[in-house]
């Protein structure tokens, strides 16, 4: 689906990411940690294309094509979508226009969407003005779910979220990722899972999120730097007992 | 800026009175469409049309509504005399002068004491001779407890039409009445307006205004003084202006709040696309308690001039005076936001724009609200 090839990227000459490599396969969902300030969020906008960043060095395969210098909308009509923490508020766009927007030519049925996200009482306010935590969120998938992308970014789905909206956005995050698979008597589950191809790459610094979906992968970017492969679980119960000191000593 | 007024002819355009408004010229017909006005009439209370120097069309379909020319209305009524000039005054500058001493008519709208309109009035006033010079006298009374929706279309015949516009209007909104004034200017690059406004609002009365200008005009000047004279009163102020190349717009609102718990809000939405605008704001608070807020965003495109002035004047402890001025041009952050929703940057700007002139809470009628949507996606093509 999408590989990082020694991606280096600056933010007005200072070097952010330095020598990242990765690679995400179709279906494949990773989870990326990592201290404030260690670059998650610079990876995501550099995937999606967006924010002041400069890559200096390395590129980035989508479907093994080169995107590096794609401008952002063809990177978003070509399959990638992203969830951002902390949205703009548009004055006098409503949440109803965008989401007929992100489906494209697709026709969708945005009453019944914003239904699935408790957002129907929204559809005719400004897109983010005055939404909470969760609200935001939850507007963020609504229009995920009407555009339909291949790679899902999630920057941090759950900061703002209280325990009774997390169950709610954790449950379509997998519904996004994994679609609403029911074997009948022509599919199995087997196939079904197989056919989907939908992959994700996920910030989260609490890790609930894992409660919700099943993950391939973590990593941790520490630094500008990944250093680190392995389950998610493991990673998360490791950051909780040690921090990210243990990252330090890896790295050097 | 200055108006040369001798460029242009006050005297000698004295227009036909019409009985049905769809005897009225097909190009005069479509531009008071633009300016707001419904010659169907399918949903009015009332009509008034001016062109040139004379009414052309005044009729009222509902008991509560009262609309006469001016002419007519002061020879009827003779206490209307104390109501003319009374909140602005002749001698203030050149163009009260002008139209004090050589007044084209106008209309008076009186709306009657208790009476709730269902339907607006509508008006409009329109230039139709090339060079003309108008001066017309506009008076609106809204009895006590009365409720009306006043829709009030300012336009050339011609887009590239020559013409002067002097518009003096008084509004008086008496007690618990409520009036919402909506007007629409549709004027043309070769156009130049001072409109002369003032009105009063007495106790629990409200004043709703809204203004709309998205066509070009040369120079147009307007501050509009609504001072809130009766406790509890409130006025409100929505905006929307466009200022394409060559246009120069200086306009604003001032509000004295001038009884207790009496309360203002004046917004203003301004696009410089090319154009020059200079977007003020004016409250004066002589008593509290009493609140007020300005606000004034203001957005540049092809190197436009927005110069926001906000002023704000307390002059009692424990008011609550507050504002807030933005100039810029489009955010990134929005630009990029829908961009990644698929949207190009052409296609995320025109987004954005709409949105900025979104009208939806001035509760227009749908048929304004469709004409004024066609007049927005024109506006665009002069911004991108």
């Amino acid at each position: 689906m999408i590989t990082l090839e020694n991606l280096h990227v600056s933010i007005q000459g200072n070097p952010v990411l330095e020598g990242i490599n990765l690679s995400i396969d179709d279906g494949e969902t990773v989870i990326l940690f990592g201290p404030n300030g260690s670059g998650k969020t610079t990876l995501l906008y550099t995937i999606m294309g967006i924010g002041n960043y400069d890559v200096t060095e390395g590129r980035i395969l989508f479907d093994d094509e080169d995107i590096t210098s794609l401008p952002v909308h063809k990177r978003a009509r070509k399959g990638i979508g992203m969830s951002m923490q902390r949205p703009p508020s548009i004055h006098g766009l409503k949440t109803r226009g965008l989401v007929a927007m992100c489906a494209g030519e697709r026709k969708i049925d945005i009453d019944t969407l914003a239904k699935k996200v408790n957002l129907e009482t929204f559809l005719d306010r400004d897109i983010n003005l005055g939404f909470s935590g969760g609200e935001i969120k939850r507007s963020e998938i609504l229009q995920l779910l009407a555009q339909q992308p291949d790679l899902l970014l999630f920057d941090e789905p759950e900061s703002g979220v209280d325990v009774e909206n997390m169950d709610l956005i954790g449950n379509m995050i997998r519904e996004l990722l994994e679609g609403n698979p029911e074997p009948d008597a022509e599919h199995t589950m087997n196939e079904l899972m197989h056919e989907r191809k939908t992959s994700g790459l996920i910030i989260t610094h609490t890790g609930y999120i894992l409660d919700y979906i099943a993950a391939d992968r973590g990593h941790v970017l520490y630094d500008g730097h990944l250093c680190c492969a392995d389950n998610p679980k493991r990673i998360l119960d490791h950051l909780k007992k040690y921090g990210y000191k243990e990252c330090i000593r890896c790295l050097s | 800026m200055k108006v040369d007024l001798s460029k242009y002819e006050f005297s000698d355009h004295e227009s036909n009175e019409v009985d049905d408004l769809t005897r009225l010229e097909k190009g005069e017909q479509e531009s008071m469409k633009m300016a707001g006005f419904d010659v169907s009439e399918k949903n009015t209370s009332a009509s008034f049309v001016q062109i040139d120097h004379n009414h052309a069309f005044c009729k009222s379909y509902d008991p509560g509504v009262e609309i006469l020319p001016l002419g007519l209305a002061l020879s009827i009524d003779e206490g209307l005399a104390d109501l003319q000039w009374n909140l602005l005054k002749p001698d203030k500058d050149e163009f009260t002068r002008l139209a004090a001493d050589n007044t084209h008519g106008g209309y008076v709208i009186r709306i009657k004491k208790g009476a709730k309109l269902s339907a607006p009035v509508q008006s409009c006033l329109m230039m139709h001779t090339n060079k003309v010079g108008q001066n017309v006298h506009n008076l609106i009374i809204v009895e006590e407890g009365a409720e009306a929706h006043i829709l009030s279309g300012c336009t050339t015949t011609e887009a590239d039409q020559s013409a002067a516009h002097i518009g003096i209007s008084e509004f008086y909104v008496e007690k618990n009445a409520s009036l919402t004034f909506t007007m629409v200017h549709n004027w043309g690059e070769n156009v130049e307006v001072r409109p002369r406004s003032a009105g009063q609002v007495e106790a629990g009365g409200i004043f709703l205004s809204n203004y709309i200008s998205l066509k070009p005009v040369r120079n147009l000047q307007m501050n509009p003084l609504i001072t809130l004279k009766g406790a509890g009163s409130i006025a409100r102020f929505n905006s929307v202006v466009v200022s394409t190349e060559n246009t120069f717009m200086d306009v604003g609102n001032r509000v004295i709040l001038d009884a207790a718990d009496t309360r203002t809000e004046i917004i203003s939405h301004a696009i410089a696309a090319g154009g020059h605008i200079i977007a003020r704001g004016h409250i004066q608070a002589n008593c509290s308690p009493a609140k007020g807020h300005l606000e004034c965003q203001g957005l540049l495109l092809n190197n436009g001039i927005i110069q926001a002035i906000p002023e704000l004047d307390g002059r009692a402890e424990g008011v609550e005076l507050s504002h807030e001025a933005a100039v810029g041009k489009i955010a990134k952050e929005e630009l990029e936001y829908l961009m990644i929703r698929g949207l190009d940057e052409e296609e995320a700007s025109s987004a954005i724009v709409r949105g900025f002139l979104n009208i939806d809470i001035m509760g227009l009628p749908p048929e304004l609200k469709t004409e004024i949507d066609k007049a927005v996606t024109e506006s665009q093509k002069s911004m991108f």
